[in-house]
């Protein structure tokens, strides 16, 4: 039945146009930026070309948040900021200044009523490098394929990690990220150091659940390792034990083929991935701890990898070295011996060959001209 | 004795802790409500930390499968969330998402997210993400009746606040801060991103392709947004030309900065050196692959050339099914003036190949492998170009069009036994 829509009804009407939100400072000088220079642990300051200086002063958060500390966070842009504020790709939030004088007010007061953070940036001309935030997914705050919690594990790591945060005082940018499975809302395949949700044990096929919620043959084709077997007269699936990757595609697929187990599922460990081009081009992460079973609440085992995996990196590498060059520059066998994990034949790759021709596609945006 | 013993341990520690966020939402709700304030979901912050405490002790998620929910004239944006312990916690047994489609650049007036954050304690629990791994906002938790009368007034904000993609539609475009406050953009990426989430509003809302598709948009090659690995479409800006050289700044860098340690030594294909004497820089432009790096280290004395543009990666993912892909060169560059045609002119006939030919669940870049990338270039109209590539093919096994075989004698008699020769073109629909 259709029925009169009110005269403010609308749809297909997109975010609101970015340059509604922008402060005085930044509509003057946009696109005219000459140069930045990080003046203190999350402070850069940014001179435009006019002569103009803004500074942005950049606060750690759980990314979880309440209305009310956004109304917090609201109250003091509009003390210090004449009501603007930005949050970063990172899930930190930034406050913009004009006035240098009023940074350390700012600052004070919100570690004092938000309890956020101040920090999180490096400068790079002095080679003194900040831990930015973990980007991080739902976990068992709010997901339904999680093989793994998300925020408690970053409280956990970023708790053990903090003195990075709030000082700059690294060799190079490290990107910690953590997905809570293979499903990667995170993207977490390209970082210095990233954790994701693995699952070992095969579906537990539930046939009711098959037979009342899922297209056969869909649930069969969204194997990618062929594991799945139509069991045409009971209307329901079976899963080979030997073939399936513990992926999940299927769960996503299917309600019938959950594959949560609490004593087995646990944290696969990555490193060396990156995204920028700077020196070295994109690459992937690689999974240097197959497993790290689920430890709530304060998650010691996965913390103590992710420590050591860390500090290899820090107390060794050269100054602007990124992980991945600091392992190329090594050896991934020194590598092993200097975080102290072990090398087992889960880490070497056996799913399947990547195509050869994508092996020859060129990543990233080095190019001569 | 608390009833949450495993959560109360999460606030140790200098971090700032998300159950304490949790927590104080629950508090600050009840005193909302004590104050006359409409609160539709009340008590479900504190019920979101009992079953958060089960999940802790249980170790496995209380999140049941999807179901599907959604707003009018939408099919994405809305996602479906139950508790699997909806009859002991009734107030989160419903606990929808909402994706809100952020500002490019996650630029905010005050007086906006003050508005939103008032609809959202009224509607929902009271608790987001700033923000989900694809950028929107995600407003965590609200029944099914609620979700309607939350987007009205979303709606009737001032400005007004859309939903963003969900399922297999595009996903809300983002973009980094670009020109609004970074001297490195080579191109507008916020003017990018709005435009782009502009024209096209209708994928955004509607799922109607094989699967998910991602536009990321990062101003330099540092690619804060870390579009190359995680966008089916990556817009990451470059130059062409020289790099622009102030030698008084490399003078200002040089009394405390070690030059040929920190800049020449590190860039990757020795394009650089430096005169120590002269204390200035020069640059074999011709040699440089535009990493970024000297200008990361000398913002004041370097910056990108003045032709400027944008490369385009394509097939990004994570490894749900394939494994994951950073994407690779689809076009070299696009000059920045051309920038909002170009790819509208490119994405619009990809889309289309996809959404014909594409199976069920595949992400464009496992599309373009089974089909190969000789066909994905003629059907976006790119000419192929040796930046595409780290290294020619290591085989032989090339395919030829008919047009590129000479007139023979094997090759009529083929034809005439209905041999069809590989062919670029997408065949016609009968």
């Amino acid at each position: 039945m259709a029925t009169e829509k009110p005269p403010w009804w609308k749809t297909d009407f997109g975010p609101p146009k970015y340059d509604l939100f922008l402060p005085e400072a930044i509509k003057k000088n946009y696109g005219k930026w000459a140069y930045h220079e990080v003046i203190r642990p999350g402070v850069i300051k940014r001179v435009a070309e006019s002569g103009d200086v803004v500074y942005t002063v950049r606060f750690g958060t759980p990314r979880l948040i309440s209305i009310y500390t956004v109304r917090e966070l609201c109250d003091i842009a509009d003390k210090y900021c004449d009501g603007y504020l930005r949050w970063t790709s990172r899930h930190n939030v930034e406050f913009i200044l004009t006035d240098e004088s009023k940074i350390d007010d700012l600052i004070k007061e919100v570690e004092e009523k938000v309890g956020f953070p101040c920090g999180g940036t490096w400068d790079t001309p002095r080679g003194k490098y900040g831990l930015t935030n973990i980007i991080h997914t739902q976990g068992w705050v709010h997901c339904h394929t999680p093989a793994i919690d998300a925020s408690g594990i970053v409280k956990a790591i970023m708790d053990e990690l903090y003195e990075y945060f709030v000082d700059m005082k690294l060799p190079g940018l490290c990107r910690i990220s953590l997905a809570c499975c293979a499903n990667m809302c995170g993207a977490v395949h390209a970082s210095d150091i990233s954790m994701v949700g693995i699952h070992r044990t095969p579906p537990l096929v539930d046939d009711d659940a098959v037979r009342r919620m899922c297209e056969l043959p869909t649930t069969a084709a969204s194997c990618p390792n062929a594991a799945i077997r139509i069991n045409a007269k009971k209307k329901t699936v079976e899963v080979d034990g030997e073939k399936c990757m513990y992926c999940g595609n299927c769960y996503t697929m299917c309600p019938g083929m959950p594959l949560f187990d609490p004593e087995n599922d646990g944290t696969a460990i990555l490193c060396g991935g990156k995204v920028s081009d700077a020196r070295h081009p994109p690459e992937l992460s690689k999974v240097v701890v197959p497993w790290v079973p689920n430890e709530p609440p304060r998650w010691p085992s996965v913390v103590d990898y992710v420590k050591k995996i860390f500090m290899a990196w820090a107390n060794n590498a050269k100054k602007h070295e990124r992980m991945i060059e600091f392992i190329e520059r090594i050896g991934w066998e020194r590598f092993f011996e200097l975080a102290g994990l072990d090398f087992s034949w889960h880490l070497i790759d056996d799913f399947r060959v990547p195509p050869f021709m994508y092996a020859s596609y060129r990543i990233g945006t080095q190019f001569r001209w | 004795m608390s009833e949450t013993p495993l959560l109360d341990q999460i606030p140790d520690g200098p971090w700032p802790s998300f159950v304490k966020e949790i927590r104080k939402t629950a508090e600050l709700q009840e005193k909302a409500i004590k104050e006359g304030k409409e609160i539709k979901m009340p008590g479900c912050a504190k019920a979101l930390l009992k079953q958060l405490e089960r999940s802790y002790e249980d170790k496995k998620t209380h999140w049941k499968h999807g179901g599907i929910v959604s707003v009018v004239g939408y099919g994405g944006g809305v996602i479906g969330r139950y508790s699997d312990l909806g009859d002991e916690l009734p107030e989160v047994h419903h606990f929808h998402t909402i994706r809100v489609n952020m500002p490019a650049g996650w630029f905010y007036s005050t007086k906006a997210l003050r508005q939103l954050m008032d609809v959202w304690e009224k509607w929902g629990s009271g608790l987001l993400n700033m923000h989900g791994s694809t950028g929107d906002i995600i407003l965590l938790g609200t029944r099914s009746e609620y979700l309607q009368p939350c987007f009205e007034d979303m709606m009737k904000m001032d400005p007004p606040f859309d939903i963003g993609g969900s399922g297999s539609d595009l996903r809300t475009p983002s973009a980094c801060m670009g020109p609004a406050l970074c001297e490195f953009a080579c191109f507008d990426t916020l003017d990018l991103c709005y435009d782009l989430t502009m024209e096209y509003q209708n994928e955004l809302h509607r799922p109607m392709w094989p699967y998910k598709f991602k536009f990321k948009i990062s101003g330099c090659p540092n690619d804060c947004v870390a579009a190359k690995a995680r966008s089916d479409f990556a817009i990451i800006g470059t130059w062409k030309g020289d790099i622009q050289i102030d030698q008084e700044a490399v003078k200002e860098y040089a009394e405390w900065m070690d030059i040929e340690e920190e800049v020449v030594k590190l860039c990757p294909t020795g394009a650089i050196s430096y005169d120590a004497e002269k204390k200035e820089i020069k640059i074999d432009n011709s040699n440089c692959v535009r990493c970024m790096h000297c200008i990361n280290k000398m913002p004041k004395a370097l910056k990108p050339g003045k032709e400027r543009g944008a490369t385009i990666c394509i097939g990004a993912k994570a490894p749900c099914v394939e494994g994951a892909i950073i994407g690779w060169v689809a076009v070299p560059f696009i000059p920045a003036d051309e920038l909002k045609d170009r790819v509208k002119e490119i994405v619009e006939p990809l889309w289309d190949w996809w959404d014909d030919e594409g199976k069920f669940r595949e992400r464009i870049g496992e599309f373009i492998w089974r089909k190969g990338m000789g066909m994905f270039l003629r059907v976006i109209g790119q000419e192929p170009d040796v930046r595409m590539i780290k290294h020619p093919r290591t085989n032989p096994f090339m395919y030829f069009e008919e047009n590129e075989l000479r007139p023979s004698k094997v090759v009529e008699e083929l034809k005439k036994r209905g041999v069809k020769f590989k062919s670029l073109e997408r065949e016609e629909e009968e």
